[in-house]
């Protein structure tokens, strides 16, 4: 993420100085010691996610490994195949530890996919909304709009009723859920830059329109988009546990965070608080850490609270 | 004005049309009511008896043609479930829902705005940091999880309001509903409660941010400078500034609740149209799905719309025109 | 806790009045889930049932055992082999004070099966029967050929009064219609949130000790316990299994429980050389392995029933042996539920020419059958021990119902190995046997639900012989003998019978039903 941040930052940058933009960025961003944090437990959460079939003692994924009668064990018990449950196991049998770390995989997919693909489609409606202007960019923003005062809920619980359930098929469903706020975003940060002095003094250069766009107007673009996507890849992530809660998320068998908490749901006056909270910590962190940064990102990025 | 109002209308009646669309196709390719609606005692016969007598026999082209005309006489279907018209369904568990969305962006706005404020005015101090951490929890836990905890802790533990349902209602100004009885209000507190944190957190963060950005600006410098005392500058000059913009998305929110109140309402059986329409979902009834999404659509369309025209009397800078936001 | 919670429930009393019994004799139940209207005709569900009998009286009831016993009919007998005659008892009145007489019974028989927009009516029990007045007090049914389960069917059909008859549905949700001689009356209905009635104190049969009964649907299981917990309802219906345990402990709630009428069984495609979801290892067409009884031997012999009743339903269901529990009418006494024996299993799979299994998918549905996906998951552990590869798809019934009986592009079933559960309505074994094991056949109504198409003439023969046979005994007889004859050739695998639970503040307890009904009747002061 700060790499994008990095190259664009570079991009804009006028003759190298002593301190690049990114390097101000970077000192400024590591200035927080929250966001410091924030940002290596984040890290730490991708990593544990990517490395998980080689960390964990079970897959979970792999009916042969699991069994019901290991079902309910507390934490730190001894599974049936000998390795030690220490997160505990839910009501399938499967071991938390290894749950969380494959629902993780999973959920982390989920959230970056669909806001990888929502931003770059909102990212395209939003620039050519912007420079094309007049009925076509009065169309499209009305349709944002309207796309925009529909909860992403609600835009989400629809489309996974009507297309099923599957990873494929969630992911499509938050991409539409949240395509709008990309657009909004690039097109209000658009229409400042697109008045700037430096676009009017292209245009008189003689520049094509689309170089102004690509290499002048989107990389202004850059900063309120990393914030917004920040913001909606951690509600991408909480919106999927929702849904799942409601019934209408992705499959049993292979359980995302989201999935595990809808199932510790049932278990939360139980007494086998473990079902429920473990997963429910693994989120928290994800979506906290992702926000967090976000926070600190916009705070950092905009110009407005320099001291 | 009047011309404006007009086109925007046939412009909400397309969006309507063009949903209804997508929505009717969309909800008839997932599963088969019939076997939602049948007794498993039913033999083939019968079950083909339930099928013609739904219509689902008839081409889907078909089934929407009537639907359509249906619809142009104010008439959205019937639910295969409860047999009555779907619309009146709908409207008859709006009012529950309405209320409860109503209390949550209340209590939003009353404990989100100052909290935000005093954040924002001292964004250094260690409250100012808890409240923001506080926030950032409010935007990270779902909904369902945090609503069985103030289930558990308010009405289990504690015992100082019920666990679930609506109260009785209190008639008001000709207005029926929970908010006006004592016992409605107990019921509702938890509920709105649950359903209002996302907001809080909402609005604590957009209060914060207008804060520290009116500080800064020069128009808070000059009123320092003419010695006007902190605490007027605060409440008549930044609060005022920051107020449009924070009410405005506020009240855009309140779609957001809506949407939201599916979830609190499954947790504490809360008799809204949130649950209506989880429960049409999960049961395949799909006129009541239709139904309801064309309601919604045709609400945010006028919330749009009614928002627009307020704008335009309160900030003469805007223009009444169809383009953009 | 509990001392501070009593403090704080004294101290915050004003608040909480919506909270508990204020008076002992009003009930507050907590219902998971709701009836879809008060018309006791608009749609033949548990729910609508369970409520109806508490405003509407059948002719015939049903107990907490679903034994039938004189209902608003003192007697009932066959007096030829097509006629029915039925003695109607007398002094009864409607909640209006009108007499209960034969012409009451004419016209619920008519309106039954024709109530308009009913998603599914009451035609199912009245088909090929004719009703005739012969006095006040006594009607005849009518049929083509001899009849035996008159009865059961007849105990399923809610009397209304004869001003009824001529009511929309709406008018019985607005009450003016719900006019019954059932132990209590209407008094209000909010769907959604609450039904409230009141007691009959003209009452034919035993008087209702409750002068008030309110019912309260709560759908999501833990905030129905923790509305129990918290004193807001006094019953609630449908405990989940994951919170029975931390209930038994809990001094302040009684639980009261019950096995149920409802098998959870697997069904296999036993129609199709090439079946969709089984293929070789490695993918890859074979034919269809689910043909051979000696497999589907092996699979029962593979499942560990009493794991799925002690870890998947922690101990809250019974192994299954047949399709209906001990004591039901028609159930076979040489039936032993199946023994597990992986090794056995994997044995008769070498011997039926598949040593390394075959891989296979178990579809079930996810939000019908308690823990169902939890099930269909151990089912497919425990299948991948021996050998068959078995993967797991769940969804919602609502999606699952219509692929599973006619998902196919030829409009057949889709899947190839399914779980699915059956709960006898009638409370006797024929109920299963026509739907599940009889050969599909569109034109008699039979196999309606076989979704896996067994077909054995033999098994047939003694269904239908059965279902002619007025005689108990023998009807019981050749019942048990087509069970033992289906259960013999793998028709169908029954794993387990549910086990329901009602969970009630201390003080008080319920009558477990095995047909799942959650009536205030039930409900007695310990």
């Amino acid at each position: 993420m700060s790499d994008l941040v990095a190259d664009t930052a570079l991009d804009a940058a006028t003759p190298p100085r002593v301190e690049t933009p990114f390097q101000r960025f970077r000192a400024e961003f590591f200035e927080s010691k929250i966001a410091t944090i924030a940002l290596a437990i984040f890290l730490i959460i991708v990593l544990l996610a990517v490395l998980a079939p080689w960390i964990t003692p079970q897959n979970p994924y792999d009916l042969a490994q699991v069994s019901v009668m290991d079902g309910r064990l507390p934490p730190g018990s001894e599974a049936f195949d000998g390795y030690t449950m220490w997160l505990g196991s839910d009501g399938s049998g499967r071991d938390l530890y290894s749950a969380i770390l494959y629902g993780l995989r999973i959920s982390l997919t989920v959230g970056l996919a669909s806001g990888v693909i929502a931003l770059l489609i909102g990212m395209a409606i939003g620039l050519v909304a912007a420079y094309a202007g007049g009925r076509i960019e009065a169309i499209i923003m009305r349709i944002v709009d309207l796309q925009l005062s529909f909860p992403a809920s609600l835009v989400a619980l629809m489309m996974v009723a009507a297309l099923g359930k599957g990873v494929d098929k969630i992911i499509l469903a938050l991409v539409i859920a949240q395509w709008a706020y990309y657009a909004r975003t690039v097109r209000a940060t658009a229409l400042v830059e697109r008045s700037k002095e430096y676009v009017e003094a292209a245009q008189c250069l003689g520049i094509s329109r689309f170089r102004i766009v690509f290499r002048h107007i989107l990389p202004n673009c850059m900063a309120p988009l990393i914030v917004v996507g920040t913001v909606q890849t951690a509600s991408a992530i909480s919106l999927e546990a929702t849904l799942s809660f409601l019934g209408v998320g992705l499959p049993q068998t292979e359980p995302s965070i989201g999935v595990l908490i809808a199932n510790g749901f049932e278990y939360m006056l139980s007494g086998r608080y473990w079902i429920s909270v473990f997963p429910g910590l693994a989120l928290l962190l994800t979506v906290v850490s992702i926000n967090l940064v976000g926070d600190h990102l916009r705070d950092v990025l905009n110009p407005r609270l320099k001291k | 004005m009047t011309v404006f109002i007009i086109r925007r209308l046939i412009q909400a009646l397309l969006v309507v049309f063009m949903m209804s669309v997508i929505v009717f196709f969309g909800v008839n390719i997932v599963g088969d009511p019939v076997y939602m609606l049948v007794s498993p005692d039913a033999d083939q016969a019968d079950i083909a008896a339930a099928i013609s007598r739904l219509g689902l026999d008839r081409p889907i082209w078909e089934q929407y043609l009537l639907f359509l005309k249906g619809a142009a006489q104010g008439d959205l279907g019937n639910s295969f479930i409860f047999g009555e018209p779907a619309l009146k369904l709908i409207l008859h568990h709006m009012p529950a829902t309405m209320e409860l969305a109503f209390s949550a962006l209340i209590l939003a706005i009353v404990v989100g705005i100052p909290l935000g404020l005093y954040a924002g005015l001292y964004p250094d101090s260690r409250i100012s940091k808890g409240i923001m951490a506080a926030s950032i929890f409010g935007f990270s836990l779902p909904t369902f999880w945090v609503g069985l905890m103030l289930i558990m802790l308010f009405a289990v533990e504690l015992r100082w309001v019920p666990a679930t349902g609506r109260g009785d209602l209190g008639t008001f100004l000709g207005i029926q509903s929970s908010l006006f009885t004592l016992d409605g209000l107990s019921h509702i507190f938890l509920p709105a409660l649950n359903l209002a944190l996302l907001k809080i957190s909402l609005a604590i963060r957009l209060t914060r941010a207008g804060v520290r950005e009116a500080m800064g600006l020069d128009y808070v410098k000059y009123a320092r400078a003419k010695g006007l005392s902190t605490r007027r500058i605060i409440f008549v000059h930044v609060m005022k500034n920051i107020m449009i913009p924070v009410v405005t998305v506020m009240g855009l929110e309140f779609g957001s609740l809506i949407g939201f109140s599916v979830v609190t309402e499954t947790i504490f059986a809360w008799p809204g149209m949130g649950k209506l329409l989880i429960d049409a979902i999960l049961q395949l009834d799909r006129p009541v799905v239709v139904a309801y999404l064309m309601i919604i659509v045709l609400f945010f369309v006028l919330i749009n719309l009614v928002v627009d025209i307020l704008y335009s009397i309160l900030d003469p800078r805007v223009r009444l025109q169809d383009q953009g936001a | 806790m509990r001392k501070l919670t009593a403090a704080t429930a004294v101290a915050f009393g004003i608040l909480a009045i919506g909270a508990g019994a204020a008076s002992a004799e009003k009930l507050t139940i907590g219902l998971a889930s709701e009836p879809t209207s008060l018309d006791p005709h608009f749609h033949n569900l548990g729910p609508n049932n369970a409520m109806s009998v508490h405003i509407f009286d059948r002719l015939i009831a049903q107990d907490e055992k679903q034994r039938l016993s004189p209902g608003l009919a003192v007697s009932w007998q066959p007096i030829d082999d097509l006629t029915w005659e039925f003695k109607l008892r007398e002094g009864v009145k409607f909640h209006d004070g009108s007499d209960f007489t034969a012409d009451d019974v004419v016209c619920t028989m008519a309106r039954a099966p024709e109530v308009p927009n009913s998603p599914s009516g009451y035609g199912t029990y009245l088909k090929g029967k004719e009703v005739i007045k012969i006095d006040d007090y006594t009607v005849h049914f009518k049929t083509a050929a001899p009849y035996p389960l008159m009865g059961n069917d007849i105990s399923t059909i809610p009397v209304i009064s004869e001003a009824g008859c001529a009511a929309a549905t709406e008018e019985f949700n607005a009450g003016t219609a719900a006019i019954g001689t059932g132990p209590f009356k209407f008094q209000s209905y909010t769907p959604g949130e609450s039904i409230v009635l009141t007691r009959n104190d003209d009452y034919w049969g035993d008087a209702p000790i409750w002068s008030e009964v309110e019912f309260r649907p709560i759908t999501s299981g833990p905030s129905r316990v923790a509305s129990l917990l918290a004193g807001d309802v006094d019953l609630i219906s449908g405990v989940p299994t994951t919170d029975i345990a931390t209930l038994e402990g809990n001094s302040d709630i009684q639980l009261s429980q019950g096995v149920s009428n409802r098998v959870i069984y697997l069904h296999m495609d036993q129609f199709r050389e090439n079946s969709p979801f089984v293929q070789a290892n490695g993918g890859g067409d074979i034919v269809n392995p689910l043909l051979d009884v000696r497999v589907r031997k092996a699979i029962s012999m593979a499942i560990n029933r009493d794991a799925i009743v002690d870890r998947v339903m922690e101990g809250v269901a019974m192994p299954a042996g047949q399709l209906l529990p001990e004591g039901f009418f028609g159930v076979s006494d040489n039936l032993d539920v199946v023994a597990y024996d992986p090794d056995g299993a994997k044995a008769l799979l070498a011997e039926a020419g598949y040593p390394d299994g075959f891989e296979l998918t178990i579809h079930g549905p996810n939000d019908r059958y308690i823990n169902d996906a939890k099930i269909a998951e151990a089912i497919a552990q425990m299948l991948t021990r021996i050998g068959i590869k078995t993967a797991v798809e769940t969804m919602p019934r609502s999606v699952y119902f219509g692929r599973a009986s006619t998902g196919s592009p030829d409009g057949l079933p889709e899947f190839s190995f399914i779980l699915v559960g059956w709960g006898a309505g009638s409370g006797e074994a024929s109920s299963p046997l026509k739907s599940l094991i009889h050969t599909f056949d569109k034109d008699a109504g039979f196999g309606s639900s076989n979704r896996g198409r067994h077909s054995d003439p033999e098994t047939d023969a003694l269904i239908e012989e059965a279902l002619s046979t007025v005689d108990d005994t023998k009807r019981q007889a050749l019942l048990a003998q087509a069970t033992e004859r289906a259960i013999e050739n793998v028709a169908i695998i029954p794993t387990h019978f549910q086990v329901n639970t009602w969970a009630a503040k201390a003080g008080l307890s319920y009558i477990a039903r095995t047909d799942e009904y959650t009536l205030a009747t039930g409900v007695v002061k310990d």
